[in-house]
């Protein structure tokens, strides 16, 4: 199995002292030549924690690191299957927005993008977060009335959003065509400036390593197999390394959370669906914000690097394979050449697949469920990644006080049986 | 992208069909309760392994069909006309409803 900078970033045992990382530190490095120490620990598979959270990604490893640093609880596994980020951490395409379209989505996701923004101070960890602003393109008569009502009930909440004529998305991306030759003319696109993109891999590993040096054990190639529940009660997990005894579980397994939540005999209102994504070849810098068309399924950013990452909508049928497929690279190939003409000769360098844990209503599912202990951050669908810090920030209060916050109240999984629905889907799907 | 193998064309495209979900079974609608129903409408057993799932073969003969797939792989074992359809061709008298298909 493919490890990324394995021997670099964790493979120290013990919770030695970490290093703070800081431009003299780096010098003093450079020059001497020293090694850094490990960023996370390795340790032994404890017999009791008082939390375990399934699920090594943004989410578990958020939750451990506000467990540990909000609420002072320290005795926390994170367990994952194979290494951390190597789900759906890390195969999103690292977009950060809050411009929904409810509410209560809006304000949610807002919190998330204000821990995004001093998230490389709080971790002491730089997880290049860009806000180069985003732009949702219109194509309809429809679509500019979704947007207006998104940048309406945005300013309602204080987020920055706006919606500008094509004149103005000539100017923030020049390469777009804005002419009206075209199947999908642009009439029009909601502009969100605070939005933008973040290295995802470093929000991870910045995680893991501030929950790592807060006492945290990560178990990483570590793979749940039951969960054992007696008297509606959590009582501990099986892996493959042996059983661990606790009264708390949290299922932050995304695309996987059914198979999670049936080992606790719970059942969920999810479907998991493959999405896929594909990167070009780097070249100059030329992209600033993000460009998303809803019509079109395809969302196109350019990273530091230079090259350009391009996601679609989620593909036709539920699965729990990674496979790519020809159809989904013509397709977008097809549309981004729409949008952007001039990127006829950009090559590709490889697509991928994560997969996404749809709800029915596009909204998450965070909280408490009919057994006791077992809690669930789940529903990710295609926005799980940008919600990463808000969602740990708030399934760690609410395992630590006993009550849901409120900025996650309306986000139960008992909202399905009681019809409250949160119907999120002209912001959250490109595909509508 | 996958070959499904419609119980009319053969194996066609999976672009050429409509992925209709898992099976489930329904409540009667005159006698269910508004909890009944929603976990009918909503709950997914969701499985990574064999399911049991509908499709409908839109861009070609318009055929509905159940079609047993693992979705770890997306490998098809069966494909046959739905339950309901394969009851009518037996009350009409004809044993093997893939004949008629």
């Amino acid at each position: 199995m493919w490890r990324p900078l394995n021997g670099l970033l964790g493979n120290g045992r013990g919770s030695g002292p970490r290093a703070r990382y800081s431009a003299f530190g780096l010098l003093r490095r450079g020059l001497s030549g020293a090694d850094w120490p490990p960023a996370w620990s390795t340790h032994d598979l404890a017999p009791s924690y008082d939390v375990v959270v399934i699920g090594g990604g943004v989410h578990g490893l958020a939750t451990a690191y506000y467990l540990a640093t909000n609420h002072g609880l320290r005795n926390v596994a994170v367990i994952e299957k194979r290494y951390i980020g190597s789900g759906a951490s890390g195969r999103n395409t690292a977009i950060i927005r809050s411009n929904y379209l409810t509410p209560e989505g809006v304000r949610f996701y807002h919190r998330s993008l204000k821990l995004y923004e001093r998230l490389a101070a709080d971790l002491n960890f730089n997880v290049m977060f860009e806000q180069r602003g985003h732009l949702t393109l219109a194509h309809n008569d429809s679509s500019v009335r979704t947007m207006r009502w998104r940048a309406e009930v945005n300013k309602l909440e204080g987020v920055d959003s706006e919606v500008i004529g094509p004149t103005e998305v000539k100017e923030l991306a020049p390469f777009l065509d804005v002419s009206e030759q075209t199947r999908y003319p642009i009439l029009g696109a909601l502009y969100h400036p605070p939005g933008g993109i973040v290295r995802h891999d470093a929000v991870v590993w910045g995680y893991a390593r501030g929950a790592s040096a807060r006492g945290v054990h990560i178990h990483q190639d570590t793979e749940v197999l039951d969960i054992n529940v007696i008297g509606g009660k959590v009582r501990g997990v099986v892996t493959n390394r042996g059983e661990i005894a606790t009264p708390v579980v949290v299922n932050c397994t995304a695309g996987w959370s059914s198979v999670i939540a049936g080992m606790a005999g719970v059942e969920l209102p999810i479907e998991t669906f493959p999405l896929q994504a594909a990167v070009t070849e780097p070249v100059k810098f030329f992209l600033n914000p993000v460009i998303v068309s809803g019509t079109l399924h395809v969302y196109v950013s350019q990273t530091a690097r230079g090259e350009l990452v391009f996601g679609a909508s989620v593909d036709p049928f539920t699965s729990y394979s990674t496979q790519g497929s020809l159809e989904f690279t013509e397709e977008l190939a097809g549309h981004v050449l729409q949008l952007m003409p001039s990127l006829a000769r950009l090559r590709l360098l490889r697509q991928w697949a994560g997969l996404c844990d749809m709800t029915p209503d596009f909204s998450p599912i965070i909280g408490a469920t009919p057994v006791a202990g077992f809690y669930i951050d789940v529903g990710w669908g295609t926005y799980g990644f940008k919600a990463g810090p808000v969602a740990g920030e708030a399934m760690a209060e609410f395992i630590a006080t006993g009550t849901p916050p409120e900025i996650i109240a309306t986000f139960d999984l008992a909202r399905f049986d009681e019809g409250r629905l949160v119907g999120e889907k002209g912001a959250a799907a490109v595909g509508h | 992208m996958i070959l499904i193998p419609c119980i009319h064309c053969g194996p066609r495209n999976a672009s050429e069909f409509a992925y209709l979900g898992e099976l489930g079974r329904q409540p009667d609608p005159n006698t269910t309760t508004p909890p009944e129903w929603r976990r009918y409408l909503y709950t997914k057993a969701n499985t990574a392994g064999w399911t049991v799932e509908r499709w409908v073969h839109r861009a070609g003969c318009g055929r509905f069909f159940t079609v047993e797939r693992n979705t770890l792989d997306n490998k098809i074992r069966t494909a046959r006309p739905p339950d309901a359809q394969i009851r009518l061709i037996q009350q009409a008298g004809r044993a093997d409803p893939k004949a008629d298909a």
